[in-house]
């Protein structure tokens, strides 16, 4: 159940960067002026028919951030409860203080007029949070407890697999922070073609938002190298653990999908949906790549106590 | 993971949350517009403002066109809010507004420079910015620097008003009630401030902000006078929100009255 629970929670925390997409996407962000009432009004009251315009994006997304927060304060009690491994009740709080942390940046977001740089950060903790919400769902799986053994024994420790995944899964995480600087730098079409730069493999003049639109470029490109080199490990020399090769089909297809949004970002002049769907496949991209890369660490984790009975801290 | 260092990081972050909360940028409703005005105690006093001779006062006149076809104007769709689409309804862009023979409404005209160390009482009758049927009113205005800039929600729906100067302090206030007021005074002169409503994205507006009274707005027929200027040479600046600035040097004489024309070219 718990492991249920926390997948729940994982996915909530999905939707949750898909709405704070479409915040940032129709320039909603400061459609409601105050925080952390909206108009007045304490913010679980605020009536639903002046959802209206930007305010249906901007306070849509605080009311799921809570119902967020609230979930993951759920799951770290839980966790806190029931779990038997301190690491991972540890992780559940570290979750809890994060997704507290990021619901104050989102405040100061908007009470300060969205800065870049807090705005940036609000977008990298999002991911951070995502990250640490997918950690405990896949922990508390029953595969996981098993350490992913099968009749032929367990799991090998391939450590050109994790250094190669978890590799590929920092730079997703870095090349998500060049987009978000790039979004809220308003660069987003500073570049207006693609895949040529103003009708050329370079751009013939640079500035500050040519140079981190061309960079998130160069970043896909790093990316997509990284988790093709991260696949082809998978499908040479792992065919046989489906616990990383399920993950591996799922990167490619993923990073497939997220280049093309790229592509249809710029096409459509940064159509909002598209654009929203952008920034939550990336998320998808680096969640995937991320448990790809702790089940490929997971030999390196000591065997467990089964968890039926809670350790104290 | 221990109690205690779990329980300084939750008291950190309520202390983060309420000083995030105590030092908000946005202006609050139930602060006057005195919080963006300069402080009052210690300061120096403002100098005595200057007086123009009314028996030697001039006046620039004229008329600003636009060469060349302006975009239509586009019926604006105000889906996202069932109330604009209903008080709003018929409302079109306002990006070229032009006349007869292409006279150009909405340009910001006023001396840019050549008035010297003068110095102008700002008055205290407000300007009014209204909105109506989702729609700024006016679209384009002047505003003296200490004069009082009341914005008012004429309208059965929530909209905030964001005003996003680069010299003056940026502010963003609720109107969620029909009938709110909303008092401000800019500090700085800027050329420039633009408005907009985050809740209703096509809802946009510019205010030139000046010290000195010599400002117009062109109307229908492309028209504007700056009148009671003391006699000198002036740079008179016209500036579109699509086409941008244009300006002219002229020089008046005692009591003398000169036009000033500008065309603005279409550009593709």
């Amino acid at each position: 159940m718990l492991h249920l629970f926390s997948l729940l929670v994982a996915a909530s925390t999905l939707i949750l960067i898909l709405a704070g997409g479409f915040v940032t996407s129709t320039g909603s962000g400061l459609a409601v002026p105050d925080w952390p009432n909206t108009y007045g009004w304490f913010m679980f009251s605020f009536p639903l028919d002046k959802m209206v315009g930007g305010i249906y994006y901007e306070h849509g997304h605080r009311l799921i951030a809570s119902t967020v927060g609230f979930l993951i304060l759920v799951l770290a009690f839980w966790l806190w409860r029931a779990e038997p491994r301190r690491w991972v009740r540890r992780l559940g709080f570290i979750a809890l203080a994060a997704v507290i942390t990021q619901g104050i940046l989102g405040g100061i977001t908007v009470l300060w007029f969205l800065p870049d740089a807090i705005s940036i950060s609000h977008a990298g903790l999002a991911q951070i949070v995502f990250c640490l919400t997918v950690s405990i769902a896949l922990v508390t799986s029953r595969g996981w407890s098993r350490a992913y053994a099968t009749a032929a024994g367990p799991a090998p420790d391939d450590r050109t697999l994790q250094r190669v995944a978890l590799a590929t899964t920092l730079l997703i995480y870095t090349q998500i922070i060049v987009g978000a600087t790039m979004r809220h730098t308003d660069a987003g079409l500073a570049i207006p073609d693609f895949p040529w730069a103003f009708g050329r493999w370079l751009p013939p003049q640079w500035d500050a938002r040519i140079a981190i639109h061309f960079a998130h470029r160069v970043g896909a490109v790093v990316v997509a190298i990284m988790v093709l080199a991260t696949t082809l490990h998978v499908f040479a020399h792992e065919r046989s653990r489906p616990e990383l090769v399920r993950p591996a089909l799922l990167l490619l297809a993923l990073l497939t999908l997220q280049v093309t949004l790229g592509a249809y970002v710029v096409w459509s002049a940064k159509q909002f949906v598209i654009n929203s769907l952008h920034v939550a496949t990336g998320a998808s991209v680096l969640g995937t790549s991320l448990v790809l890369a702790l089940r490929a660490h997971r030999p390196r984790f000591s065997l467990e106590a089964p968890a039926s009975a809670r350790v104290a801290a | 993971m221990s109690r205690r260092p779990f329980k300084g990081f939750l008291a950190s972050a309520l202390a983060l949350a309420v000083v995030a909360a105590a030092c908000g940028g946005g202006n609050k409703e139930e602060t006057p517009a005195s919080s963006t005005a300069p402080s009052g105690g210690g300061a120096a006093p403002a100098p005595a403002a200057s007086a123009v001779d009314p028996n030697t006062a001039a006046t620039i006149t004229g008329t600003i066109k636009l060469e060349g076809d302006a975009p239509k104007a586009e019926a604006i769709k105000m889906n996202a809010d069932p109330v604009c689409m209903r008080e709003g309804k018929g409302t079109t862009t306002e990006f070229f507004v032009t006349g007869e023979g292409g006279a150009l409404q909405n340009v910001f005209v006023y001396v840019k420079d050549g008035l010297g160390n003068r110095t102008f009482q700002a008055p205290e009758q407000a300007v009014v910015l209204d909105q109506r049927g989702c729609h700024y009113r006016p679209h384009v205005f002047g505003v003296m620097v200490g004069q009082p800039l009341e914005i008012i929600n004429s309208d059965p729906t929530l909209h905030n008003v964001h005003a996003m100067p680069k010299s003056n302090q940026e502010f963003n206030t609720g109107q969620p009630i029909q009938g709110m007021k909303f008092n401000h005074t800019f500090t700085t002169r800027e050329v420039m401030v633009p408005f907009k409503c985050d809740v209703h994205g096509w809802m946009n507006a510019y205010a030139g902000v000046l010290d000195h009274p010599f400002f117009a707005v062109t109307d229908a027929s492309g028209k504007f006078e700056l009148k009671g200027l003391p006699p000198g040479t002036y740079t008179i600046e016209a500036w579109h929100e699509k086409l941008g600035p244009m300006t002219q040097s002229v020089t008046v004489g005692e009591k003398e009255s000169k036009e000033a024309n500008f065309s603005f070219k279409m550009t593709s």
